[in-house]
């Protein structure tokens, strides 16, 4: 089973969640979870341990400056700019490549071959007995976030259980970590914002199709309207975490709730079974 | 004009919250600019009226045409995106996941696939009773929101009407969307909060700060939650010699204020006195009396 | 010599463009015949990439010089490697007035 931990808004508590429902999960059996939210990767930082890093690479153009005749084929055909044909030169752009492969399709010289580039890197780690952590993260300035999805989720592949913890927002990255997932968390606070991002974030879910439930984190008692979306939405609520200092401090030092403070791998557990629930069959 | 991006690496710090707080309580004629697409939130704190809304068109997506098509699936082959899906006995684009690349329209043998312009959002413009305000909305799923970014940008620029502080509410993160709101800005003022995690953010966000030409400011939010990794922050700061703006205490009252939708320094808190030191500092260090 | 300047619509009346790579038009003027060349530019509401693209335009119509309002990273990069020189028009006149005062030396260069 696969299980997205998702938010439409940044700093619900999104990876928090993730990671004590992965440090519940793991005391029982085995669990991979993976951090794709690849410009922001912080899950190690629950669970620090030695990592193995794989390069994440995507293709770029090279041209053999042997054949190439600078007719400007490739240029022209290049929607996002990554090649600028001069009188006696190609310059190319890199990070403006998106691996297309056009330029390569169009050249009628042939004259170029794609070359790997990297872009970011996959780190693998086995913190706990049960758990395997595999963490995505794009270099700095880089944009292609969804090539790094990808490849950490590939390398996850295969677990009986898998967690997501998405990107915060909308875009593209969530596009690509929902894929193929069989239930979405969605991470809220209830609070003007948080309501009008849970909002988003429901609607992408919906498009895509995904059974989806909502954690409402922080809360001060006083979610009315965020139960009345979740209500009219036909979203089940399936856990609310109150807002109190002790949590807040567990969690600003880098601890896990579950472990730190009674009651909570209890609570985590629950909400693994009301996850199953909505997917409606037995992981 | 001085223009002043306000960013988090990590979602949630209060960023949002701050840069409402400093529009706020400014003492110069200003114009704001939205550049959190993907959630934009600054538009709920403050009594707005509509001026502008227009489409905004992404990259173009291509489109197959059925008529036309005849059914050989070479553009299926050669996506790399895994956008051209089976559906229906029949090829269709995937708009989630095309990139624009038109490789579909070079491959096809009978010209049935084409580009054509996709909406993936709006862009509005706001009267607001703290200045003229730039915001955009994305569709759900829709990419590009690095392009959608320099929109706003320019429509808070076209609406600055000698205005002396672009003040911006940047996105999270530090991919595409991120850049697009600190490239050509004068100053950024990264919102920060004492925790393992987002000082792990922090120095990305530095990182990629540093390779444009801008001041680094840092404001730390909620610092007495975590005194100790307050203190690491501050010396982090102080060893890449970033200017710690203004530190702002937890305080129940901001949580008030948002769900309330209004700024925190519409009332008297420990906060709100924070935000006004703050925002004394950070004019100063701008050059703003 | 050919210069190619960023317009607002076609021929050297019209208004020059501050915008590098979305200009409208982009005009070439050569400057020892004197004949100018106006073509609408294709990437005017092109998503992304202009500079790169816009560039490789003006080193197809044989340009070695460009005057612009600014220019983004990436295409100061492709003109700096491309060899073409770029300068700063900041005013609001016509295209044959911006020349003058490229010819008059009146124009600052753009960093490249």
């Amino acid at each position: 089973m696969k299980i997205a931990i998702a938010s439409g808004k940044g700093g619900t508590g999104k990876s928090t969640v993730a990671a004590n429902l992965a440090c519940t999960l793991a005391l029982s059996r085995e669990v991979a979870l993976v951090d794709c939210d690849v410009e922001e990767p912080n899950l190690h930082l629950f669970f620090p341990d030695s990592a193995v890093d794989v390069p994440v690479t995507t293709p770029v153009p090279e041209i053999d400056p042997a054949l190439c005749n600078f007719c400007g084929e490739c240029g022209k055909f290049c929607r996002f700019g990554a090649l600028s044909v001069l009188k006696d030169r190609v310059i190319l752009f890199p990070e403006l490549c998106h691996s297309c492969g056009g330029c390569s399709l169009v050249c009628p010289q042939g004259a170029i071959e794609e070359v790997p580039r990297t872009v970011g890197r996959v780190a693998c780690s086995c913190p706990l007995p049960s758990l395997t952590l595999v963490s995505g993260v794009l270099n700095e300035g880089e944009v292609m976030a969804p090539a790094v999805i990808r490849a950490a989720k590939m390398l996850a592949e295969g677990h009986p259980l898998i967690l997501y913890d998405a990107s915060p927002g909308i875009a593209c990255p969530v596009i690509e970590t929902l894929e193929g997932v069989d239930a979405c968390i969605l991470v809220t606070e209830s609070t003007p914002f948080g309501l009008h991002d849970l909002r988003l974030a429901a609607e992408v879910v919906e498009g895509i199709g995904i059974p989806a439930g909502v954690v409402i984190n922080r809360s001060d008692g006083q979610d009315e309207e965020t139960l009345e979306f979740c209500r009219e939405r036909g979203l089940p609520v399936l856990m609310t975490i109150p807002f109190s200092r002790e949590i807040a401090a567990v969690q600003n030092r880098g601890g896990l709730i579950c472990r730190d403070l009674p009651g909570w791998e209890e609570r985590f557990a629950d909400l693994f079974e009301a996850v199953v629930k909505i997917v409606g069959v037995s992981p | 004009m001085i223009r002043l991006a306000v960013v988090s690496g990590k979602g949630g710090t209060g960023k949002t919250m701050v840069a409402a707080a400093l529009a706020d309580i400014s003492t110069v004629p200003q114009v704001l600019a939205d550049c959190d697409v993907d959630a934009a939130n600054l538009e709920l704190l403050f009594d707005t009226r509509r001026l502008t809304t227009e489409e905004f068109r992404g990259l173009e997506a291509a489109r197959i045409d059925l008529e036309q098509c005849r059914d050989c699936g070479i553009c299926a082959d050669h996506c790399r995106f895994g956008a051209i899906v089976r559906r229906n006995d029949a090829w269709e684009v995937d708009p989630l996941h095309c990139e624009g690349c038109a490789v579909c329209t070079y491959v096809c043998p009978t010209g049935a696939a084409r580009m054509e312009p996709r909406v993936c959002g709006e862009i509005y413009t706001s009267a607001t009773d703290r200045g003229n305000l730039a915001h955009a909305r994305l569709f759900p799923g829709s990419g590009n929101s690095g392009l959608l970014v320099t929109e706003v940008r320019k429509r808070a620029t076209s609406l600055a009407d000698g205005a002396d502080l672009l003040l911006a509410d940047g996105p999270p993160g530090i991919g595409c969307p991120l850049i697009a709101t600190i490239s050509g800005v004068d100053a950024v003022l990264i919102v920060t909060e004492p925790g393992v995690s987002a000082l792990h953010d922090l120095e990305r966000l530095v990182t990629v700060c540093r390779r444009f030409d801008v001041q680094i400011f840092v404001a730390i939010n909620r610092f007495d939650l975590a005194e100790d990794i307050c203190k690491r922050v501050e010396d982090y700061c102080e060893k890449e010699g970033i200017v710690v703006a203004g530190k702002i205490p937890f305080d129940p009252s901001v949580i008030d204020a948002v769900r309330n939708g209004r700024p925190v320094t519409r009332s008297e808190s420990p906060a709100t006195d924070a935000l006004r030191a703050l925002r004394k500092s950070l004019f100063a260090e701008l050059g703003f009396r | 010599m050919i210069v190619g300047i960023t317009a607002r619509a076609a021929g050297t009346d019209a208004p020059v463009e501050q915008r590098f790579g979305r200009a409208p038009y982009f005009v070439f003027v050569d400057t020892e015949t004197g004949k100018a060349e106006s073509i609408e530019n294709p990437l005017v509401d092109a998503a992304g990439g202009v500079g790169p693209r816009a560039v490789q335009m003006f080193s197809e119509h044989g340009a070695t010089v460009v005057i612009t309002g600014q220019v983004g990273g990436n295409a100061a990069r492709a003109l700096g490697m491309g060899g073409i020189k770029a300068y700063a028009y900041r005013g609001s006149g016509s295209v044959a007035e911006a020349l003058a005062e490229y010819t008059a030396g009146n124009l600052q260069p753009l960093p490249l």
